[in-house]
């Protein structure tokens, strides 16, 4: 499914923030990105979500290489990606309902092929009571699992999670990985960004530990 | 791969599907249809600001434009006048039968091409022209006063005043013809200047509206850079979010422009009326002396159309090039 070779990444002229990246992500595996802050977790996430290009190596993602990719085609391949930012990124002026079904309506697709689908979605992540509500008045909690229910939406075949235990408590946290864990067994390929040794030793997967802009993977 | 999250609390409900998280099946708990609200919010504080602005310069644009249409409207008819008459004078002199004098430069000026209309003033007339300087019972025995014949002229340019200016030398001694040329050179000069002027002033008015605009525009789409970064990260493609703010950027432009230009035509009308009802007043009857019945054109009108038409197509192009510029940055 993605697949990094020798993959080195720097800002400007700067040092290089990761170096020599080499590994792989399967399809319907789970995996722990983490390492101490500042060791590059944020930067990998972007490069697998196609915010950034490295600056050298290779990176393929569903079988497309990022160096040949044409511009046009990226908006496709993200489609495929649901990520959910450590700040949520919820839009203040729409409902829960609206946030979450953004995706799809970017998509083009009609608000009547999708609606009962978000509705399921939102309670399935506790948020069926909550469908009007604006994002201002939804509790942390809340908008982590909004933003986890917007990343889901689109039947995402990756999805990448930064911190997503980071603004809520050990009991939330819990529940919040189950999701996961839920979403996992139901095919798709998941990547949790965190630093939360409690949270991985929670489950049992496999562990990508950034270190000083290097990666170790511990299966 | 240990079990431990199983001891977590259950998610409330589960994917119904195996695919995917969401549910394929329509349910029982589908809700009614909802309206969406819209992907850029409809009204913000820099919203209401970028409304203001454009309102307030289309204002000023389209009252530079009606005064610069005043100005060329009013340079052209001082042009067209003098133009279109021209005087002959007849000095007297002694043993010099005035009337004959007058009646023979009538008949020279009558045979002239380009002539459409001669009028001889007689004593009487000129007595009344110089009645406010020396007073009435006027006695052309006792002075020496010059007599005139006004000729009005066609449009189409075959007057030749020097022609005519030969023929009354050669055959009415004591007429000149008095040629406007230098007044009227004069006076073209000024208002082709007046005209100049007052482009200049509507391009500087129009520069600064356009600058406003761009940065009142830039200014509202920094408040939206979540947004677009939001609808780029879900995977929409670039011309989709530049045309969500290019549609929303389009009303805020044409909601300012249509207030800035409704309250231009308004000032107009408004000053037209005050203008009318002023007739017969010292005041007004100066103003029209000197410039003309205050009247509006149709051309300051299309002008404000086309200034709304303008800042309202500036506004979204803005919010476009703002759109892809922060896109750019993101890839």
């Amino acid at each position: 499914m993605l697949r990094f070779e020798n993959v080195g990444l720097r800002y400007g002229p700067g040092p290089e923030v990761l170096r020599d990246l080499t590994f792989e992500i399967e399809s319907n595996s789970f995996q722990f990105l983490t390492g101490p802050s500042g060791a590059g977790k944020t930067s990998l996430l972007r490069l697998l979500f196609l915010a950034l290009k490295p600056t050298r190596g290779l990176v393929n993602i569903f079988g497309r290489d990022m160096a040949t990719l044409p511009k046009k085609d990226l908006p496709g391949l993200r489609r495929r990606i649901g990520v959910v930012f450590q700040d949520f990124r919820l839009l203040d002026h729409m409902t829960t309902y609206e946030n979450v079904a953004l995706p799809l309506r970017v998509a083009g697709r009609d608000e009547s092929s999708y609606r009962a689908e978000v509705v399921e979605l939102l309670g399935w992540v506790g948020l069926g009571e909550r469908l009007d509500a604006l994002p201002p008045v939804l509790s942390g909690g809340e908008k982590q699992r909004a933003a986890i229910a917007r990343a889901l939406v689109a039947r995402p075949e990756l999805l990448l999670a930064d911190e997503p235990t980071g603004n809520v408590d050990p009991q939330l946290a819990r529940r919040i990985l189950r999701l996961f864990v839920e979403l996992h067994k139901s095919g798709t390929s998941v990547v949790i960004a965190t630093h939360d040794i409690a949270l991985m030793d929670l489950y049992d997967a496999r562990r990508l530990v950034l270190h000083d802009g290097r990666l170790h993977i511990y299966e | 791969m240990s079990a431990n999250a199983a001891a977590a609390p259950e998610p409330q409900g589960r994917p119904t599907s195996k695919t995917a998280p969401g549910p394929k099946a329509k349910t029982a708990s589908a809700p009614r249809a909802r309206r969406q609200g819209p992907i850029v919010p409809a009204s913000s504080v820099s919203g209401h600001t970028l409304v203001m602005v454009i309102a307030i310069m289309t204002y000023l644009a389209a009252l530079t434009a009606g005064a610069v249409d005043l100005v060329r409207a009013t340079a052209a008819g001082w042009e067209r006048d003098i133009v279109r008459e021209t005087t002959v004078q007849i000095r007297p002199s002694d043993g010099r039968d005035m009337n004959a004098a007058v009646a023979r430069v009538a008949e020279i000026a009558r045979a002239a091409p380009g002539v459409v209309e001669v009028r001889p003033y007689s004593e009487a007339e000129t007595a009344r022209l110089l009645e406010p300087w020396l007073g009435a019972g006027l006695s052309f025995s006792d002075l020496p006063i010059p007599r005139l014949v006004v000729l009005r002229l066609s449009d189409d340019g075959r007057f030749d005043p020097a022609a005519l200016k030969a023929a009354l030398e050669r055959e009415a001694p004591g007429a000149s013809l008095d040629d406007h040329r230098r007044f009227l050179d004069r006076l073209v000069a000024m208002a082709r200047t007046l005209v100049a002027l007052g482009l200049g002033v509507l391009a500087l008015v129009l520069a600064a509206t356009v600058l406003s605009v761009v940065f009142a525009t830039r200014g509202a789409m920094a408040g939206n850079r979540d947004i677009v970064q939001v609808l780029h990260f879900v995977g929409a493609k670039d011309g989709y979010i530049a045309g969500q703010f290019q549609r929303r950027f389009l009303k805020l432009g044409l909601k300012g422009g249509l207030a800035g230009g409704l309250a231009a035509i308004g000032t107009f009308l408004l000053a037209e009326m005050t203008a009318e009802q002023g007739v017969g007043s010292a005041a007004v009857d100066q103003m029209d002396a000197l410039f003309g019945r205050f009247q509006v054109g149709p051309t300051a009108y299309a002008g404000v159309v086309a200034i709304v038409v303008l800042i309202s197509v500036l506004t979204a192009v803005t919010s476009r090039v703002t759109v892809f510029r922060t896109l750019r940055a993101l890839d």
